[in-house]
């Protein structure tokens, strides 16, 4: 297995998307500019390459409990188009935290984009923690797009929280991800957005409740500005006694639109499905509070914009 | 000290144009604990937003320890040494009480300097210091948060906007008493819009304010006992039967 060195920028990135400082304890694997940058295997966790297209599976051994795997994307080379594959295979009974992220460095006029197809496969009882954060930086006049695809396959009494974050420097991104959930199983989204220029961002995410005594809670909160796009389109499905909550929560600052497109199916009587969504500009008398404790109206706006996004 | 020259603010509405404030004259000395009363409309929350500077006169000025302060916004103010206790506290997604208390200090308090003007407005600190300032807390519960962030301020000048607004008898109660203890405790002059009795007995003196006007102000002693028993000097119990 080759692998090379992580540079000065790709460092960077890593800081950004992964609080990585050093080389992280336990399970890892660090993609640099489409190629291998680091791995590390542990007794519990196993990281195999894929051999028919780009990526990679971790498997993940059944009672594995307080282990983290993380699996950080780094670009910081222009014009690198790359889609990868990973597929995660968690056992029972485990209870682990999965950190991935892509950040990219795109100085360069060509685009860089990087397409994660990410498929959770949570054993029965088990308990995971998922989080993903998006960083784009960079002055070039390439755009820098990811597309991150999350599908989630979740066993019986199992649960995943997933913490989608994209504050910064993403050109575009769609991001599509889709959940499907066996009786006693439980979901909680939070995603974080802020977008500025013209950038687009457009969330998809799909939520099956298909067992009995399943519940998902899947909420986004984002800032738009400038000429900035959103679209926020959840939808949760309803196919068994089970409860759902969507909500959609933003603020349209500048010249920013938004869309947000809460949707519900309820195909069982005992579904108790839930949805909310609002827009608004931030509240005058929330800047006003906050110049009354001695904040110019910028940093007001920036501590109510840091509060939200928290 | 603050002073008001001949201050008048007026609102345009259907009938037209319509005086809220008129030609009013003011002044709060330092160190003094005033309480203005007065009916409602009577102009008494325009009066103090005109101070802290959220609305702006139609013509007269406002000064501050000597200094006009009729053109300065309302941040040039707050850091002049004006706070300002809104009559409904205003909540914040994510923004935690101790980001507020911090933002109102303006300094990285510890948790420990929080809880200390937490536990001054009567709340069992721990449990609120990482709380979010929305709308999971009770009126009563962020009326004493916005309190203590114009403590933690520690300005030369004080004003709450009916403290008692919008709470329920029991944390009225207390509040009184963090009053109380702020009334002996206090360096700077502290403004209060109020119409609760027992705010108006610890005041060094009592302003009535009355169709834009002043029509009273002078020590307690000397206007206290022509408001008592008016609806300018309630105590809690006739609050009490009007909420029931």
């Amino acid at each position: 297995m080759q692998m090379k060195p992580i540079d000065a920028i790709q460092k960077r990135l890593l800081e950004e998307i992964a609080d990585l400082h050093s080389v992280p304890s336990g399970a890892y694997n660090i993609r640099a500019n489409s190629e291998l940058a680091g791995r590390n295997t542990t007794a519990n966790i196993d990281i195999v390459s894929k051999t028919d297209k780009p990526g990679i599976d971790i498997h993940i051994k059944p009672g594995t409990k307080n282990e983290s795997v993380h699996i950080p994307v780094v670009l910081s080379a222009s014009g690198l188009k790359e889609t990868v594959y990973n597929d995660f295979f968690v056992g029972e009974d485990c209870d682990v935290v999965i950190v991935a992220g892509c950040g990219i460095s795109n100085c360069g006029s060509q685009d860089s984009e990087h397409d994660g197809v990410h498929r959770f496969f949570v054993g029965k009882n088990s308990k995971v923690k998922y989080v993903e954060k998006h960083y784009g930086e960079g002055d070039g006049s390439g755009k820098r797009i990811l597309n991150p695809v999350t599908e989630v396959y979740m066993d019986e009494d199992s649960s995943v929280e997933m913490e989608m974050v994209q504050i910064k420097g993403v050109s575009s991104t769609v991001r599509t991800t889709k959940a499907e959930l066996k009786a006693g199983a439980s979901l909680v989204v939070r995603e974080r957005l802020m977008t500025h220029g013209d950038q687009v961002a457009k969330s998809q995410y799909e939520t099956f409740l298909n067992g009995e005594n399943s519940s998902a809670d899947v909420v986004s909160r984002s800032v738009a500005r400038e000429k900035s796009y959103q679209e926020f389109n959840s939808r949760i499905t309803g196919n068994a006694a089970c409860k759902g909550h969507t909500e959609c929560d933003a603020i349209i600052m500048d010249e920013a639109r938004v869309l947000a497109i809460p949707q519900l199916e309820a195909n069982n009587i005992d579904a108790a499905l839930v949805h909310e969504a609002a827009i608004g500009k931030i509240a005058g008398e929330q800047i006003i509070k906050l110049m009354t404790l001695g904040l110019d109206q910028e940093q007001a706006e920036e501590q109510i914009i840091n509060g939200f996004l928290k | 000290m603050l002073e008001l020259r001949d201050v008048s603010f007026d609102v345009q509405d259907d009938k037209g144009e319509k005086e809220i404030i008129k030609h009013l004259d003011l002044q709060v000395e330092d160190g003094k604990f005033v309480v203005v009363t007065g009916p409602n409309g009577g102009g008494k929350s325009t009066m103090a937003k005109l101070i802290a500077g959220i609305e702006s006169p139609s013509s007269g000025s406002i000064l501050f320890n000597g200094e006009d302060i009729t053109d300065k916004s309302i941040t040039e103010r707050a850091r002049l040494g004006i706070s300002f206790a809104f009559q409904q506290p205003v909540r914040f997604k994510g923004i935690t009480v101790l980001d507020l208390l911090r933002i109102a200090a303006q300094k990285r308090l510890s948790v420990a300097e929080a809880c200390a003007y937490l536990s001054e407005v009567g709340l069992c600190a721990r449990d609120y210091v990482n709380r979010e300032v929305n709308a999971s807390l009770s009126g009563g519960e962020l009326k004493r948060i916005e309190i203590a962030t114009v403590l933690a301020r520690g300005t030369k000048l004080a004003i709450f906007d009916e403290p008692e607004a919008g709470i329920d008898l029991w944390s009225f109660q207390s509040l009184i008493q963090v009053f109380e203890r702020m009334r002996a405790a206090t360096h700077g002059s502290i403004l209060i819009i109020s119409h609760q009795e027992r705010i108006l007995q610890i005041a060094d003196e009592i302003i009535v304010l009355a169709d834009g006007r002043v029509t009273k102000h002078g020590p307690r002693e000397e206007i206290l006992p022509g408001l008592l028993g008016t609806a300018n000097a309630a105590n809690a119990c006739t609050m009490l039967d009007k909420e029931g």
